[in-house]
This record gives C-alpha cells, structure tokens and sequence, in this order.
C-alpha cells in the first residue's frame, strides 16, 4: 500500500507543498454571457458567469483529492480548467512544475500525455463507430507512439488491466455491445494507456447501477496504487467520495466554501452547507426519515450571485454580515404566499405596487404601496411577517424600515464577504468561524435602530469547537 | 393494508418483439398499493420496473402485448380501449417522469399548462375554479402565485419537477406512478422533492408507486417496498422490515453494495443483470446468487408469505415440501469473471 504524502491540513499555503503535483493559485475562470443581438453590436456584454471565482488548492502526488458540489458548484469548470480544456481568466495551476495557464495548445497536447480524464457517461465517452481497440488505442495513434503491433499489444494489456479480459474477446466488439460498467472500464483503460501521473475523474459512477458502482470504485483504487496516479475525483456524491477520497473540498457557486482531510469533514463539518449535503444524503436506514431542515431553495444564478456569502439565502445559520438584500425580501414574500390561500394573498400583494423593485441585487429598496394604500398599511405587514416568525435569520440583515406617505423605504446592512479561515486541520469559508465578522455583526446589532430590534435570534458565537465535540 | 387497495395487479406480463427475440419484461408480477401509501418500487437497470410502472397505466412501448389484470375502480385496464384509458389518465391515473423539461411545453405559461390540463379533463370547471385550484396545487408544491404566469425555462430544475408534480396532482388522481422522479436532481433537492412526495399521503390521498434505483430514497419516502429483478417481483413488505431483515439475498446483496456514509467497505454483486429474452431457468438470480442450491436454476421458487404481510420468492424460505432431495445441497458452478459484469 503505497503512503499518502503528508499533508499539514487543507490549507493551500504556498510554501507547505513543495511536493504538490498540481498547485492552483488565485484561479478564475469566467464564461462571458452573451447578451441579445443589439448589445453585442455596441460591443456590450451582458455580463459573465463567475464558474471558478477565486480558488486555490494544492493536490498532492498520490493524493486523491475529491471536489464535492451540486449541479453548478462549478466543480466541473474546475477540472476542465485545471487540464488546460477551458481557458483560465486569472490565477496559476502548477502542474508538475509548469504553468498550465495561457500555454499553447501545442505544449497543451504533449502535457496532456500525464493528465487524463474519465467522464460521466461512459456512452458518451466512447465513439459508436470505432471499436473498443480503436477507442482505447486512440491516444497512443494521436501521440503517434509505437508501431500498429506494439499500439495492439498495448490495448491488450490495458484491457486486462482494467478487467476487460479475454482482451481479444473485447477488442473487436463496439461500444453497443458492452455494458455500462464495462463501457466506463474501456474510457478508463484509454485513459491510462498513456501512463498519466494525473486523472480527473468527473463522477465517473454516477449514471452507473449501485450493484457495479462499488467495482469501478475499487477498480480506480487498485489503478492508482499500481500506477501511482493521483486522482481529482469530483462528484455531488458525498458518500462515494468519502469512501474514495483523502481530502475533500467542499464547491458551492465557484468557491471552495470548506476543505479540509476527509475525515474531518465527515465527523466534524463547519460549513452550513456541508452540514446540508452530508443531512440530505438518503441513507438505506429504515430508521431514517427524510429529514425536514434541509436549506430551502436551490443553488442561485451563478451570474447573479447573492450578495456576502452566496449561500445566505438557504442557510438557517446567517446572521447580520451574511448579505441579506432585496431578492432575499421577495424570496421572503413568496414563500409565505405560496402557502396562503388565494384570498390572502391577493390582498397582501395589492399592498405592493411592482415587487420586481426586488428583483435587482441591492442593500436598498423603496417599495411603493398599491394605488390608495398608505405605507403605514404595507410597513404594517412586514412587521406582522416578522412578528410571525422573528427567528427568520433574513431579519437580522435588515438595518432600517423607513415609512412614507405611499411606500416603504428599507436598508439592509452592508455584507460581508466571507474569507477563509482555519479551524482545526480544516479551511472554511464562512463568518461563524471569523472573529472579525462576529464582532462586527455584534457592533451593528447593538447600533441596531428601534425598527429593528429582532426578538428571538440568538446571538452568533464563534463556531470553532475543539476537534470531536461536533 | 386494510381498505381495499386502489390498484391491484395481478399476473401481469409485459412481452415485447424485438429483432433478437421476445423480451419479457414484466413477467408474471403482482402488487397492490392502497389509498396514502408510498410503495418504493426498486431493482437494477434493466429490470423491468419502468416497464411495470407504463404497464400498470396501459402505456406500452411499440410491438409491446399485456397479459393479466390491472384492476382499478372494479375494472380491468389490461385489454380495455386506448379511449377508455385515455379518459382515465389524468384526473385518475398519473404519471412522472424523470425529466420535467421534456414534459413541460417550453412555449407555454405555466398558467396555461394547468388550465389545458383541467379544461381537458375538468370540462365543467369556471376559470376561477382552474386558478384556484391551479394556484393551491402549485402553493402546496412551494411554487408561489407571482410566478403563475411565467414559463418553464424562468424555473430552476428542482421547480419545474415541483411544477411537474404538481400539473399530475391538480387533477387529484387516485393513483400516481413516479418514474425515478429525482434522479436528475442534486441531493439538497432530491430531499426536498422526497419530502413533498413522503407527505402526499396525508395531503391528498393518493396511492403512490415510486420507481427508483436508490434504496436510500426507499427507506426514506415509502410504506412498502417491492423489489425486482429480471421482471419478477423477489421479495415485499414493509420498508422497515425488508431493511432491517433482507429475506430474498438479491435484496440483501443490493443493500450490501449501495454505497452510504455507514458504507465500512465496497460490495458488489457479481455479473450482470440477465437479457430478459432467455433468462436463466428457475430462479433468474440464481447465476449470481452466493447462497444458490442445487434446486435453484431447476425450479422456479414459490411465493412464501412471512410475518407482516412479508413475502418473498426464494427457495432458501421454502416450501421443503417442494424441494426435491438434496435440493438444498450448494450450486456447483463457474466463477463468474469481471467481463461478465454490468
């Protein structure tokens, strides 16, 4: 069995790591959007998508490192970025001691040869037309290495390799005439034929059957103990990556929100959204039940980030700092009417005059009433809303209610952007573990003006509990 | 279950023509699924669940024959007319699928979608009734009045499969069969969708065979749990039981290999699911059965009921009687290599 490098925590400093393999500094990677015809005439964009907004991460040699995350966490820009597939706006990868970011294609192509990557859907990886030999031999024809017989000799191997023997029984059949599993033991056997040091495996079990998954699963752990590889293992499957992975970093809208050695994140997770992901799994117990605290919504807009920490809007934990602005009122106000009989509801919305005032991101809002109503009326109803449930951790975002004749003027409280913090062998980003943003968030509770004075929210106190006490 | 059962399906077989041969892909299942109760309906891909679930609602794939009975309301839907099934589907037997945005038409306002809906099978309703039951469906499902009249594209994933849910539950059907209704969708959203679907029973009523692969999802939504493999049912009961106390060992077996965070270490079950048009001889899992005996490929197993309306499909329960001598001895047999796999 071969030993994991040493590695002093989940932090990316710099110096810590002259062994990493791979080393991400700083990086960005921006997919512009592209707006309608008459703005792309004036040369306007319509802005651009943040899908990789700042991380850095070192991945050790024969480290298999897992990148966790919903559907546009970002974890498979990530990846692609990392292999040079999609270009980086800003930031550094080291791979193996040379910068990958704004390299030729042609210098692209001959690293390429030590990174490899395996996808999702194994009958997608796979051409229809070309035969398991041709696919898996593919690589060895582009980099134009060995003769026809060595290239055949070689897919022969790496079939037994992977498990796929006789090799000759399935070097001549097409993909059609495999099964899943033995399809993602092909994608894997010619992503290995060319002995990469690195393989970016992006969830490479999850379209197949839970009977096979545990196969290819020990297939990858035996391939990286023979060959010494070194895995970026990303998934949205927590409970794969657990058995799988040394280290885990957490992705939620282009940042790495928590990181750290897998087993602290499991026994022990800090962030609000690890805590989330780890509850939401569904668990073969019938003892469980589906849990009912799971965050309400879904992952935002990634070109429309929330405003302070992106995860505010969905976690029970925010308080004051976190971001709270106008969508998060509308957000507010829709929940409650989704529940309201039609009655109600039409008599609460006539209090407002256009609600889409919310619908751009701000700390401000002025909010007309409806034709005759005064603003005393619909100040009235959010302070009923309030009364409702004054444990709603949006309240606390909110500094000022101001009335007027015929609207409501309101300012929520400046966000904070949260920084990464170390707490125990673990980075978290998120104010529960910063000191400076609990005190801050407690000098502007005590500054809090008469409007709102919120009952029932219990003051945040720093979260870094001692190791085990979760 | 005490009432009587909204559907009960009896020796249900669903055969269909290919170029290589008749694949039987529901062969010979019965099930019943009461008013308010979850039946978690599980196996591997290719096992025929999909198939069961179109089958139970009369819709089947071209060059597709039913035989035995589905009996719902005192009739029979296997053999009744494409028309008397039509005017069924909807305001009694629903369906969702997996991907809500191949059923949602992106041209039309959600607003739209359920008055079509309801105008369709509700002739008599006024449009104030089509709001209001349209806007109640949808509230129940989280999706608030201020977006009523926008289209499926402004929605995110997990609001359209909400929305998708919702379009199958306005018209109050008796009986909804979900077909792996979240397994696009990421985990947080899953459980939320899980969650509406486990809190049906009380809200509405309605009897509801949930298709999945996922076994986490079983124990945690469904009453009962049927498990299939190779177009036959092995082994039902209640979700606790068949959890805590696997009877059938392909039950035990998928358990074992379903990777969750107790998962101490990897399992899979060796081979492959069998081609449904020359299935082995008698017990169809026997090739990859570790526990298989001698009796096992000769004959196939009987029904065996257990304590809590438990029953199972295996000859390591029994009947003795029925096993000839030395039947119980182990299967002799071949290693089966990892080529052979799924």
């Amino acid at each position: 069995m071969q030993r994991k490098p040493e590695l002093a925590g989940g932090h990316a400093s710099p110096s810590a790591h002259d062994s990493a393999l791979v080393s991400i500094r700083g990086l960005k990677t921006y997919y512009s959007i592209r707006g309608s015809f008459a703005q792309r005439l004036i040369g306007r964009e319509a802005g651009h998508v943040k899908a990789v907004d700042d991380v850095s991460l070192d991945l050790g040699r024969g480290e298999v490192l897992g990148l966790v995350g919903e559907s546009g966490s970002g974890k498979t820009t990530l990846g692609r970025t990392l292999l040079g597939l999609v270009p980086a706006t800003e930031g550094s990868v080291v791979f193996d001691g040379r910068e990958i970011v704004g390299l030729r294609d042609r210098d692209l192509r001959e690293l390429r040869r030590k990174m490899q990557v395996v996808f999702q859907d194994p009958h997608a990886s796979l051409n229809p037309a070309m035969t398991i030999e041709q696919s898996v031999g593919h690589p060895l024809e582009i980099h134009k290495i060995g003769t026809s017989d060595e290239r055949r000799r070689r897919v022969a191997e790496t079939l037994d390799t992977v498990g796929l023997s006789p090799p000759e029984q399935f070097m001549v059949k097409y993909p059609s005439d495999l099964s899943g599993g033995q399809k993602q033991r092909a994608v894997i056997a010619r992503a290995i034929i060319l002995n990469p040091v690195l393989l970016v495996a992006d969830e490479p079990v999850s379209m197949l059957d839970m009977s096979v998954r545990a196969k290819i699963l020990e297939l990858m752990l035996e391939l990286k103990r023979e060959f010494d590889l070194t895995y970026l293992y990303i998934t949205h499957d927590l409970a794969t990556a657990k058995f799988f992975c040394d280290r885990i970093a957490i992705m939620y809208l282009g940042r790495i929100v928590e990181i750290g050695p897998s087993r602290a994140i499991y026994e022990n997770p800090r962030h609000p959204y690890t805590k989330a992901l780890l509850r939401a799994i569904p668990e073969p117990d019938p003892r469980r039940k589906v849990p009912r605290d799971l965050p309400r919504g879904e992952v935002p807009d990634a070109a429309r980030p929330p405003l302070g920490c992106s995860f505010h809007p969905r976690c029970g934990q925010a308080f004051e700092v976190c971001g709270w602005e106008t969508r998060d009122l509308r957000d507010l106000l829709e929940q409650r009417w989704a529940h309201q009989v039609e009655e109600q509801y039409e008599a609460e919305r006539a209090l407002f005059d256009d609600i889409s005032v919310l619908d751009s991101s701000a700390v401000h809002a002025r909010l007309r009433t409806g034709r005759g109503i005064p603003g005393a009326a619909l100040a009235g109803l959010l302070g009923s809303i309030r009364d409702e449930n004054p444990s709603e951790p949006f309240w606390t975002g909110v500094e000022q209610v101001a009335t007027e004749t015929d609207a409501v003027d309101i300012r929520w409280r400046e966000p904070l952007s949260p920084r990464a913090t170390g707490v125990g062998d673990v980075q978290v980003e998120c104010h529960l573990y910063d000191d400076a943003a609990l005190e801050e968030a407690a000098r502007r509770r005590e500054e809090g003006s008469p409007h709102t004075t919120v009952g029932g929210t219990g003051t945040p106190t720093r979260q870094g509990a001692p190791e085990g006490s979760a | 279950m005490t009432a009587a059962p909204v559907v009960s399906v009896r020796g249900l077989r669903v055969y269909y023509g290919t170029l290589r041969g008749t694949v039987r892909a529901v062969d010979g299942v019965s099930l019943d699924i009461g008013a308010g109760e979850v039946l978690g309906l599980v196996g591997e891909s290719g096992c025929g669940k999909s198939t069961l679930g179109r089958g139970i609602l009369g819709l089947l794939p071209d060059g597709a024959a039913s035989k035995g009975d589905v009996i719902y309301g005192g009739r029979n839907l296997v053999g009744m007319s494409e028309k008397d099934l039509r005017r069924l589907r909807g305001p009694d037997l629903g369906l969702i699928f997996q991907e809500p945005m191949t059923r949602l038409d992106p041209l039309m306002r959600i607003e739209d979608q359920f008055q079509e809906t309801l105008e369709q099978h509700e002739p008599g309703l006024s449009a104030r009734e089509v709001r209001k039951r349209s806007l109640e469906t949808l509230g129940r499902m989280g999706i608030p009045p201020t977006r009523f009249r926008q289209y499926p594209h402004e929605f995110s994933g997990g609001m359209r499969q909400r929305i998708m849910i919702a379009l199958a539950l306005v018209l109050r059907p008796k009986l909804l069969i979900a077909d792996e209704p979240t397994t696009s969708l990421d985990v947080i959203v899953e459980a939320q969708i899980l969650r509406i679907l486990a809190d049906l029973r009380r809200n509405f009523d309605t009897a509801l065979l949930l298709i999945t692969h996922n076994l986490g999802i079983v124990a945690e939504a469904c009453d009962r749990v049927a498990v299939m493999y190779a177009g036959k049912i092995v082994e039902e009961g209640l979700a606790g039981d068949v959890f805590a106390e696997p009877a059938h060992p392909y039950t035990r077996e998928l358990l074992r290999s379903t990777i969750s965070l107790d998962t101490k270490e990897l399992h899979s079950i060796p081979g492959a699911p069998p081609n449904l048009i020359t299935p082995p001889p008698g017990c169809r899992f026997h090739p990859r059965c570790p526990d298989a005996m001698a009796v096992c490929p000769t004959k196939e197993p009987v029904e065996q009921h257990l304590a809590h309306e438990r029953r199972v499909f295996c000859w390591l329960r029994g009947p003795e009687q029925a096993i000839p001598a030395g039947g119980t001895s182990p299967l002799e047999r071949e290693e089966i290599a990892v080529a052979e796999e799924a």
